[in-house]
Formats: structure tokens, C-alpha cells, sequence
């Protein structure tokens, strides 16, 4: 590919290694560094950020040509652009000449891009389509492909799900989702058609390292502690007929039959599911109390009968983490990005879902009713949930301020014999509430800060 | 099914398809200078009501405040300048009376992380306007507000307007539905955890 150019980011004179990994990450804990040290979030940026695939956005977000919607790799901004024929690209949202950004938009439709200083504009193409009083340059900036955008060489999507990587040495995209991909097909496809729309999100920010949000991410040992008011709330009334929400882990969690599922390149998967009455409706029957459930489900179960219950599991979270390393979450029907800010800020934004009637199987009235008890059910953890999770993080960062307490521990089921069962394609089980993931994902991030990635840029010829 | 076990406190029976569709169209195009009351008396009523819920916001008397509420209300917080139609959008916040309920309940269990302890608030209402509904037992309400919100050794500003929709009920004003825009509704939000 000749309109690749590799990068070599010139090195400081000393040009020491940052740190000694093995001495940071131990097999059963981590050093504070990780969370506190600016130039560790510095490297990250390239190392993780720039080393290994990153969830970019949803094909969902640009549907028609020339749709766009801006976006971040690591700290690079991006604009995330379909072209006219439909070609998805990760334009760098840099203009060529001085540094500006072009987009400061959220999203929108545009065929091209104006530099709001200067009048460079480009295609959304990422091609340098004119230049105010061309004349003024010796030779034509046209017909030089180094003025046209720099943007992710590699960009691809794996069922919708868009991701791009600089690391040129990366694996393929579906080798590198690997095990995780069988999980993923199995959240998609539990919709009608296996097709979602990502609509509007609950956004966050928290004053903490962005890895704070991948730790908990399948953390099932803090449910009942860190959700303590939420679990509270949602089974207020005593006479309901089920525990709501994530009642199981009041009791014995470690020998329910959930589990912790770690599944290779930082990805894991936190599975919930065998706790539910297998049966339509045993999602629905557990769901926590949202506005309009009791008027859709009697409106649906007089019409339908017995099908109303898999319509009705249709706008209940489904009971799965699965954690797409670094930056990417499903749960429920939420789709989860970690964005890193800072060292010490991190934006996390939980982006809804709702279906569409994509084989008209359902009828648009029952797609109407699911899709607003949906957006209700997905609005109910982050507003009663994520809220206490988040001031726990910004807490854990300011607890790490102790500099000479210096090590964080994720040794929750090491040690113990049989306790962690090696499957046969490979991937790791451990009981729900292990550290087994943290183990595992944290021994990956120390393999890619360890490992120069070969990072290149690419641009239109 | 019996009277009883549609008390909104406890079912959601009345978040129907109609009751969405009416919330809508009731917070499209009201702002508008026909539908503008200017008695004085009448603004100063509706003054005073805003006046009052935010002290008892400041003053953490949820329970009390709630009472200002019609038992059948909407509590909506939209992600987007525009605020869309939360049948097919998520909001920041979007409660019926039972969410609203389970909103304080939740507060109250001493388990709420995100307040443990309590945001202290500051609120100012202001730029209060009245507007005229199709029937005399409602009216739209359009006020801006400030919060200083003083929490875990800051103090942050969350800015914004508020439209109240109200309705004639025994007599008295209660609050039917209360939307609340904040200015930076489509961002990322530190800790939004206090009531708005």
C-alpha cells in the first residue's frame, strides 16, 4: 500500500524505557502507577489506543451516504465519515495545513469539510478538494497526496460494530474479537432481524483513570455493595412476585450459575443469563419497575396471548457484560464507550438501543411499545446505578493519592485450586464474582506496553 | 383489575401511547407570544409555586416536593437541545409518579453513594413566563434556572430552563409534567445524581 506512511514519533534524547511492567503488573496485583502516572496515560495513548482495535461507532449513527458523526481515537479526534459510495473511513479531524479542526459538530450530513480558519476543504473522502488563491503555492496542494487527510489505516466493522487501529501489525479484525464475537452475536441476534439502531445515551464523566470503568466492567463483587441503594429501591414493594434486577447476588453468588468468561486480547464476558427461568418472559419477570410497564404488558399480553412475553424480554436489560477491550461495553441493551480524557478524567457514555420491525413480524404497534419501555428500562440502571459506581471511581482515585500504599489487589479467586476451569477453545470460567478478568485483561494492556506497535497513518492518493 | 391497583405511586398504568403523545404536543410550539399571559397576578401565582419547589429542593424535602406533583406526572430531563420524542429517544431522566418516588426512595436508603454525602444546592428561578393552554385548567410555565451545587469540596453551576406544565386539580395548581433542559443536556455530565 503506497499511500501508507509509517510513523516514527521522535523520542525524547534520553530514551528510556517509562518503567520496568513486570514490577507494575504482578500476577495478583497492580501498582497505583497504572491509575496516577500522567506519562503512563501518555503511553497508553499509544500503546493501547494506538496498538490494539478500537470501537469507534456504530454503522447505525451514519446510515445514509455522507452521514457523519465525530468521534475519538484514544485522544485523536476523528471524524467518522460514510461517502457517497457508502466507503465508512476515520478521517482525522485535523486540517493539513495548520492543525485546526474541520467538524465541531456532533454529527450531520456534508459531502466535505471547511477549515474554519483558513478555507481549506476537503471531501469527506478525506481528499483536499481546493485551497483559498491557489496560486500563492509553488506547486499544486491538489495534486499532493500529502495535504489530503490523515486517517485510520485500518478501519473495520464486525456486525455493525465499527473499529479502527493504527497498529498495522495488529490481527485481523475477527481474529482479534476471537471468542468474544460468540457472545456479541448472541446480544445482536436477540433482537428482530439481529438489527439495533443506537439512538441517544446517558452521558458521563468522572473525575478518575479510565481503566477504573474497565475494572468494573465485569466486576461482579461489588453489585451488592456499590448498588446497595439501587437494589434497595427496586424491590421496595414486598409484593411483587420476583426479585427484581440483580437480586441473586444477595445469596452465595460464587455457586449460582453465573460466570466469569475471559476470553483472550483483554476481552471478557460476564454471564448472567443461567440465573433466569429459562422461558419467555424470565427476563421481563425480573426487570425493575419502569414508567408504562404495567399499561404495555397487559396491552400486549390481552392481544398477543403467549407471544407477548418474548416481545415483553425484548425491553428488558439483558443480563450479560460483555467487555470489549479497551474501550467497549454491552450490557443490557446498553452500548457502553470508555473515553479517555486524562489521567485522572474519563467519559463514559451509555448509548441506548431500540429495535426495528426489520421482517414486520412484529407489527408497528408492538415496536412502538417495546421501543418506548425500552428506552425507560435502559434510563433506570444508569440513573440508580452508574451514579453510585462512578463516585466510587473518582473515589478510588483520590484514595491512590497515598503514594506509599502503593498496591491496588485483584486477587479474588487466585490461588485456589480448580477454582478457574480452562475451556477447550482456550478461554478462562471462574465464579461470577472473580478478579479473574482483571487478572487477565491487565496482563494483556502489559503485553501491548510492552510491544511497539507499528503505527501508520494512511491517505487518499 | 381494581381501582386500587392503578394507583400510579405504585402501577404505571397511565404511561400509555396517548399520554406520551399528549406530553409531546404539549411542549411543541408553546412559547409563543399569543399564548402569552401577562396578568401580573397570575404570573406572580405561578412565580411563587417555582419559588417554593426550589426551596424545598435546596431544603432536601423530596417528600414534600413530591406533593406538588399530580398523581399522575412526568418528570423529563431530554438528552437533546431539542428534547425529541422519548418514546424512541433516552433521556438524561425520564420518571412517571412511581420513578419519581423511587428517585427519593433511593436517596433516602443512605446507600446513594453519589450523594453521601448530600449536594448542597443553590437554586434561582427566574425569567418566569406564562403560557396559555387549549383548555383553562392548564398552563405552560417557562422559567431559567441556576443550581449551584456545592458537592465533594466544589461547587459547579448547572444552568438551564425548566418548562412546567400545570393543571387545575381540587382547586389548586399541581405540577403534570416538569421538563427540565439543561444547557449542556448533550454532554458528558459529572454526577448527576441531585434532583433538577
Amino acid at each position: 500500500m503506497t499511500d501508507l506512511e509509517r510513523v516514527r514519533t521522535p523520542s525524547r534524547v534520553t530514551n528510556a524505557p517509562l518503567y520496568d511492567w513486570d514490577e507494575l503488573v504482578q500476577e495478583d496485583r497492580v501498582h497505583r502507577l497504572l491509575y496516577t502516572d500522567p506519562a503512563v496515560f501518555d503511553a497508553e495513548m499509544t500503546h493501547i489506543f494506538g496498538g490494539t482495535w478500537v470501537y469507534l461507532a456504530h454503522e447505525s449513527q451514519i446510515p445514509n451516504p455522507n452521514d457523519f458523526i465525530t468521534a475519538k481515537l484514544g485522544l485523536r479526534p476523528l471524524i467518522i465519515t460514510r461517502d457517497n459510495d457508502g466507503v465508512i473511513r476515520a478521517l482525522y479531524n485535523r486540517c493539513t495545513h495548520r492543525g485546526t479542526t474541520l467538524c465541531r459538530w456532533d454529527k450531520g450530513n456534508s459531502r466535505s469539510f471547511q477549515c474554519p480558519y483558513h478555507g481549506w476543504n476537503f471531501l469527506n473522502t478525506g481528499k483536499l478538494r481546493g485551497v483559498p488563491w491557489p496560486d500563492g503555492y509553488a506547486s499544486s496542494l491538489v495534486r499532493d497526496p500529502k495535504f489530503n487527510l490523515a486517517q485510520v489505516p485500518r478501519v473495520s466493522s464486525y456486525r455493525g460494530f465499527i473499529f479502527g487501529t493504527l497498529n498495522m501489525d495488529a490481527a485481523p479484525l475477527p481474529e482479534h474479537l476471537g471468542p468474544i464475537r460468540k457472545p456479541m452475536d448472541e446480544w445482536i441476534d436477540r433482537n428482530p432481524g439481529g438489527r439495533i439502531t443506537v439512538c441517544e445515551a446517558n452521558r458521563f464523566k468522572y473525575k478518575g483513570n479510565w481503566k477504573l470503568a474497565y475494572d468494573n466492567s465485569g466486576d461482579g463483587y461489588h453489585v451488592l455493595y456499590s448498588h446497595h441503594s439501587l437494589l434497595e429501591t427496586e424491590n421496595r414493594f414486598k409484593d411483587e412476585e420476583t426479585s427484581k434486577g440483580m437480586s441473586y447476588y444477595k445469596t452465595q453468588p460464587d455457586e449460582l450459575p453465573m460466570y466469569i468468561q475471559y476470553m483472550g486480547n483483554g476481552h471478557h464476558f460476564k454471564d448472567k443469563r443461567p440465573n433466569l427461568q429459562a422461558r419467555p418472559g424470565g427476563l421481563w419477570a425480573i426487570e425493575s419497575l419502569h414508567p408504562g410497564m404495567e399499561h404495555v404488558a397487559e396491552r400486549l399480553r390481552a392481544k398477543y396471548g403467549e407471544r407477548a412475553e418474548a416481545m415483553l424480554d425484548l425491553a428488558g436489560s439483558e443480563p450479560v457484560n460483555i467487555n470489549v477491550f479497551p474501550n467497549l461495553s454491552l450490557l443490557g441493551n446498553h452500548i457502553q464507550v470508555f473515553q479517555p480524557v486524562a489521567y485522572d478524567e474519563t467519559d463514559a457514555v451509555w448509548y441506548g438501543t431500540r429495535i426495528e420491525d426489520v421482517d414486520g413480524s412484529l407489527g408497528d404497534d408492538v415496536v412502538a411499545d417495546i421501543n418506548a419501555l425500552r428506552m425507560r428500562t435502559q434510563e433506570g440502571f444508569p440513573n440508580f446505578g452508574e451514579v453510585d459506581d462512578i463516585a466510587n471511581f473518582e473515589q478510588i482515585q483520590r484514595g491512590l493519592q497515598c503514594t506509599e500504599d502503593e498496591w491496588i489487589y485483584m486477587h479474588r479467586g487466585y490461588g485456589i485450586p480448580g477454582r478457574t476451569v480452562t475451556l477447550d477453545d482456550g478461554t478462562l470460567k471462574a465464579p461470577a464474582t472473580d478478579e479473574l478478568f482483571m487478572r487477565e485483561y491487565i496482563r494483556e494492556w502489559k503485553h501491548l506496553m510492552k510491544t511497539q506497535p507499528n503505527i501508520a497513518i494512511r491517505r487518499e492518493p | 383489575m381494581n381501582v386500587q391497583n392503578h394507583d400510579p405511586a405504585r402501577f404505571s398504568y397511565y404511561v400509555t401511547d396517548a399520554w406520551y403523545g399528549e406530553l409531546v404536543a404539549d411542549y411543541t410550539d408553546w412559547q409563543t407570544e399569543d399564548r402569552a399571559i401577562h396578568d401580573v397576578a397570575e404570573r406572580d401565582l405561578f412565580r411563587r409555586l417555582l419559588e417554593q419547589e426550589a426551596r424545598l429542593l435546596d431544603r432536601l424535602l423530596f417528600e414534600d416536593w413530591l406533593k406538588l406533583f399530580a398523581p399522575e406526572c412526568g418528570y423529563w430531563v431530554p438528552s437533546t437541545p431539542d428534547a425529541g420524542d422519548p418514546r424512541r429517544e433516552i433521556a438524561v431522566m425520564f420518571d412517571d409518579r412511581r420513578r419519581l418516588e423511587d428517585r427519593v426512595y433511593r436517596l433516602r436508603t443512605g446507600y446513594a453513594w453519589s450523594q453521601a454525602p448530600s449536594s448542597r444546592t443553590s437554586r434561582i428561578v427566574a425569567n418566569v413566563e406564562v403560557f396559555r393552554c387549549k383548555t383553562d385548567d392548564q398552563r405552560m410555565v417557562r422559567s431559567n434556572f441556576l443550581i449551584s451545587e456545592f458537592w465533594d469540596g466544589d461547587t459547579r453551576t448547572l444552568a438551564g430552563w425548566a418548562g412546567h406544565r400545570f393543571r387545575k386539580l381540587d382547586g389548586g395548581w399541581k405540577i403534570s409534567a416538569k421538563q427540565v433542559n439543561l444547557i449542556n443536556c448533550d454532554q458528558c455530565i459529572r454526577n448527576p445524581s441531585i434532583i433538577l
